[in-house]
């Protein structure tokens, strides 16, 4: 009475060479990127905080009669938001997915893990990137020629400037994967938003009311002190008196903490059930 | 081809998946039977890598899932929660799929058709209801047009209609010689759709056999008899109509008389009985496992 099996088809014929990988993940998450609204919300909420707060604090620049010494920070200053924007982008693109469950056809259609996140990150830094330097060249330019005549007018070609333009996008596209690596350890949205505020806003303010000797020790580590000497003109040793880190070696810190949350993410997605 | 080997799953205190081995063939429907809280998708997220056992392992064509080339041309699954992000559209959600492992986009609209979700293609996936979820999980499975095809309680949510049409793909599907493995916590409804059955419960197997078997069994009381001299048992029991069948421990399940039947038998036969107890039978086991959360007894 036992039923048998018919008999068995092949239908491994028209499989490719090679295995699913890099090259597959990347269009296809690339694909997802675009097709969910809380992408265009989030990029529409960096772009008015970017431009817009950077139109109104130099329209306010217009009254000074002598000028102010770095009014690069000043066209510059929504990025101190626009960060946490692009931050809550790279966020989402993870934690939406386990949020919705999505994660799970994700990951049986593509079980490595590492594979996964190397794809999500890269669309998040590609797209990161393009999105930050042309932001970061469209409020200089806004911004700037709203100052022109005044004693804060800066010239593009004068010294610094493009160093400033190029690495306010850099920063950006860091922030958005520094958001990614925060939810692919935690994968919770809301408590990924938390931390990265925490990490962005919060943190900042904490280590200010510490004792000098702590101030000068952590400050210079956190993202928003890195910020500040990313977008001046004349980057100081010190900001508001605390010792800081030049650009360049701030954005490699920010680098670092990006490659480490990741790094991290992909092990714990290894290692835990989904 | 899947083969679970003593698989095991414990979540804390709880162990939802206990030393399961089975196999489940090509060419066939097979139905994996069992209440709820059996431990059914445990089995199945194991099965598709998503769970990591405590214990065991689980191939399908003799490779881990993770190991698997293109996962969606080789395996495709329906899992029980939904899985899919609800602003996208059915066929964006699709169509990442099918990028990620080189399928031709030309599929979606396929799948779509053959799952009857044509017409809401372009609608974002959260104004769907749970039937339409549940084709469009089953178009995903379709996509890669795959050799093995898992589809966790495939049939939630379905109307009538859409319950007789998941039947009749999971017939044809086997018909073209693919494994076909559905869960349900329904036996009536794995009774029409499934040629062969794995049943568990608290996360252990009860039965591996046909459904044919597995009606035939469930129709008959059976006893648990251990006697002394087992030859002369068989053939006495067998002379008034009963069946036996030797265990792998040396007892024997009889079926097909009553006890005063075997015991008069017995004694005719001069065979000492040192042990004569009345099994659940089959139907009992299908009750208790369609039924809520209960104790079982150890059958078959
Ligand atoms: N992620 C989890 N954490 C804790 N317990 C779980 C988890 N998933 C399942 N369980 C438990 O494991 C057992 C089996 O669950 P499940 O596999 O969903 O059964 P079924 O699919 O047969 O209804 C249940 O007792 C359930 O409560
Ligand atoms: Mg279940």
């Amino acid at each position: 009475m036992s039923a048998n099996p018919v008999s068995e088809r092949t239908f491994v014929v028209d499989e490719p060479q090679g295995r699913a990988g890099l090259r597959q993940a990347i269009p296809a998450e690339w694909t997802k990127f675009w097709s969910v609204r809380s992408t265009a919300w989030s990029l529409f909420a960096l772009i008015v905080a970017t431009i817009g707060l950077g139109v109104l604090s130099t329209h306010a620049l217009h009254s000074q009669p002598g000028g102010v010494p770095d009014p690069m920070r000043r066209i510059f200053v929504g990025f101190n938001l626009g960060q946490f924007a692009i931050g809550v982008l790279g966020v989402l693109f993870i934690s939406a997915e386990y949020g919705t469950g999505q994660i799970r056809s994700t990951l049986s259609v593509m079980p490595r893990r590492p594979v996964v996140v190397a794809a999500k990150a890269i669309v998040m830094g590609a797209v990161g990137l393009v999105v930050g330097e042309v932001l970061a060249f469209v409020t200089f330019f806004v911004g700037d020629s709203m100052l022109a005549g005044t004693p804060s007018h800066v010239a593009f070609g004068s010294p610094g400037v493009l160093r400033v333009l190029i690495d306010s996008g850099l920063y950006l596209a860091l922030l958005g994967l520094i958001g990614l690596g925060i939810a692919t350890v935690l994968h919770n949205s809301a408590g990924s938003i938390a931390t990265l505020a925490g990490a962005v806003l919060i943190l900042t303010l904490l280590v200010s009311a510490m004792p000098k000797a702590i101030i000068d020790a952590v400050s210079r580590y956190l993202p928003a002190n890195i910020g500040s000497t990313v977008f001046a003109l004349r980057p100081p040793g010190r900001f508001q008196d605390v010792p800081v880190f030049s650009a360049s070696v701030g954005l490699a810190v920010l680098a670092l903490y990006a490659i480490i949350l990741l790094g991290a993410g992909c092990y714990l997605m290894i290692r835990r059930d989904t | 081809m899947i083969e679970a080997r003593g698989l095991s799953k414990r979540f804390g205190d709880v162990l939802a998946v206990d030393d399961l081995t089975f196999d489940v063939q090509a060419g066939l429907v097979t139905g994996f039977l069992g209440p709820n809280g059996s431990g059914k998708s445990t089995t199945m997220a194991m099965i598709m890598g998503l769970d990591h056992p405590n214990a065991g392992t689980v191939t399908i064509g003799g490779r881990r899932y993770h190991d698997l080339r293109w996962p969606l041309r080789e395996v495709g699954g329906l899992l029980e929660a939904r899985a899919i992000h609800p602003g996208r559209s059915a066929r964006t959600h699709l169509a990442s799929l099918a990028i990620y492992n080189d399928i031709p986009v030309s599929r979606v609209d396929f799948v779509l058709d053959q799952v009857g979700l044509s017409d809401v293609a372009s609608k974002r996936v959260g104004k769907f209801s749970l039937g339409m979820g549940q084709r469009l999980g089953i178009a995903a499975a379709l996509l890669g047009d795959p050799a093995v095809i898992l589809l966790d309680e495939p049939v939630n949510g379905l109307d009538p209609e859409g319950i007789r049409w998941m039947r009749t793909l999971c017939k044809s599907l086997a018909a073209e010689g693919r494994t076909v493995f559905i869960s349900s916590h329904l036996m009536a409804e794995m009774a029409l759709t499934a040629d062969q059955l794995v049943v568990i419960g608290k996360g252990r197997l009860i039965a591996e056999m046909s459904v044919a078997d597995f009606v035939a069994r469930s129709s008959t009381k059976s006893f648990l008899a251990r006697v002394g001299s087992p030859d002369a048992f068989v053939g006495a029991v067998r002379a008034i109509g009963g069946d036996v069948v030797t265990n792998a421990d040396g007892t024997m399940t009889v079926t097909g008389v009553d006890a005063v039947g075997i015991g008069d038998a017995a004694l005719a036969a001069r065979v000492a009985i040192y042990e004569l107890s009345a099994q659940a039978s089959l139907e009992d086991a299908f009750m208790e496992l369609t039924g809520a959360t209960v104790e079982y007894r150890g059958v078959a």
